[in-house]
């Protein structure tokens, strides 16, 4: 499960990229999340611990190459987002020549009002944006589109 | 020392690796200073994701170097002189619209220099650059929407962010005029040739700056040297603040 979203395993958000098990020991490709993303680290000792029980060595290899986006998120954890407060990701991580688009219009995952309005870039954690329902006036996270 | 006579390419990496410790170090001492919560977070997120892109080019700059390097030993036991990181990345933050006019000017090269990394002829830094591109858009994004918001603002604000932008423009210069760290990457085919970035990079500032309603920027002249090394004098303090832990306990593990 990720740290920061305790609703999403790694597998939802797409961050597992490879397995190879062999009787001798188990190598996993990881996809990081952001460049500085502090969650990496526990994630990994998750792993490791989540598979300590197999008693086999366990090697992590960091994958940067291709870069994770949420376009690998599971349609399940974007589900699982929505219902746990969080708005999940809208469109497909788009072409990043459109900077300074505006912004994409976010569900409020409260009262499914579209009627939202960014707050803050940046919210709670790097992948998030803050956002505030104008129908309910919920404050609520938004999960980049990345 | 093993990094002061590296080749060209582990030069070109501990370059783009400089100024992404430096800025992100510049913007680490907002935290818990920022004028509301969420601007405080945000100038944290960004020093987050450069402080991690440091760390992707260190550890790959270490690499090269070979011979136990690490990407610590890069970062705290080089002094002021092995740095190259441009002049605007250490400049101080002054008030928010300062920090604000650095990271514009900075956010806005750096899209366009990932963007050319992405053709550069060594791999890793293709897959560093697009990885760290999809931070940096944010990063552009944010920086300019605070130019257009202080801008087109209160009387105050708009006095207050012309003088940063004027401040910071001569040594937004430096981003632009190769020095031999980006000169050799460019003609060995690592990296971008600067100079070409510039016409992309002041249409950009302008249209911004056309919606913040400020008028155009007169650029004055060059303030460079960082990029050869030559630094101003608030690097050493930058130094002495970032190093002194690792310097003074160098095996301390956390």
């Amino acid at each position: 499960m990720d740290p920061e979203v305790p609703v999403l395993s790694i597998v939802d958000l797409g961050l597992v990229r490879s397995v190879q098990v062999s009787n001798s020991d188990i190598h996993l490709g990881i996809a990081p999340t952001y460049t500085g993303c502090p969650a990496m680290d526990v994630i990994h000792d998750r792993i490791r611990e989540a598979l300590a029980p197999l008693g086999l060595p366990v090697h992590i290899k960091p994958e940067i190459h291709p870069p994770w986006t949420t376009d690998w998120m599971s349609e399940a954890g974007k589900k699982k987002l929505e219902a746990y407060g969080i708005a999940p990701p809208v469109g497909k991580a788009s072409d990043k020549r459109s900077l300074w688009a505006p912004s994409p219009t976010v569900r409020c995952p409260r009262c499914k009002s579209d009627n939202t309005a960014l707050i803050s870039l940046f919210g709670s954690t790097a992948c998030k944006s803050l956002y505030q329902c104008r129908s309910c006036d919920e404050p609520f996270d938004y999960f980049k589109c990345f | 020392m093993k990094w002061d006579t590296c080749d060209p390419k582990t030069a070109y990496v501990l370059h783009l690796a400089d100024d992404a410790l430096i800025l992100g170090q510049r913007l680490s001492a907002w935290c818990g200073h920022g004028p509301i919560l969420e601007q405080d977070i945000a100038l944290t997120n960004v020093a987050l994701d450069l402080i991690g892109l440091a760390r992707q080019y260190y550890g790959y700059a270490a690499e090269l170097i070979g011979d136990g390097c690490t990407e610590n030993d890069l970062a705290f036991f080089r002094d002021s002189r092995a740095f190259t990181n441009h002049l605007l990345c250490e400049q101080p933050n002054g008030h928010w619209g300062d920090t604000l006019a650095r990271q514009f000017f900075f956010d806005t090269f750096h899209f366009f220099q990932l963007e050319a990394l992405q053709q550069s002829s060594d791999e890793r830094l293709r897959h560093i650059a697009a990885k760290a591109i999809k931070e940096t858009s944010y990063h552009a994004q944010f920086s300019a929407e605070w130019i257009i918001r202080m801008g087109d603002g209160t009387e105050e604000s708009r006095s207050k962010i012309t003088q940063s932008l004027r401040h910071f423009a001569p040594f937004a210069l430096e981003l632009f005029i190769p020095a031999q760290v980006d000169a050799a990457a460019h003609d060995l085919g690592f990296g971008p040739d600067v100079s070409v970035l510039e016409s992309d990079w002041k249409e950009k500032i302008q249209s911004i700056l056309t919606i913040a309603t400020l008028s155009p920027l007169e650029w004055g002249f060059p303030k460079k040297g960082g990029k050869s090394g030559v630094h101003s004098e608030h690097h050493g303090y930058i130094l002495a603040e970032m190093q002194s832990l690792a310097r003074a306990y160098p095996d301390a593990t956390w």
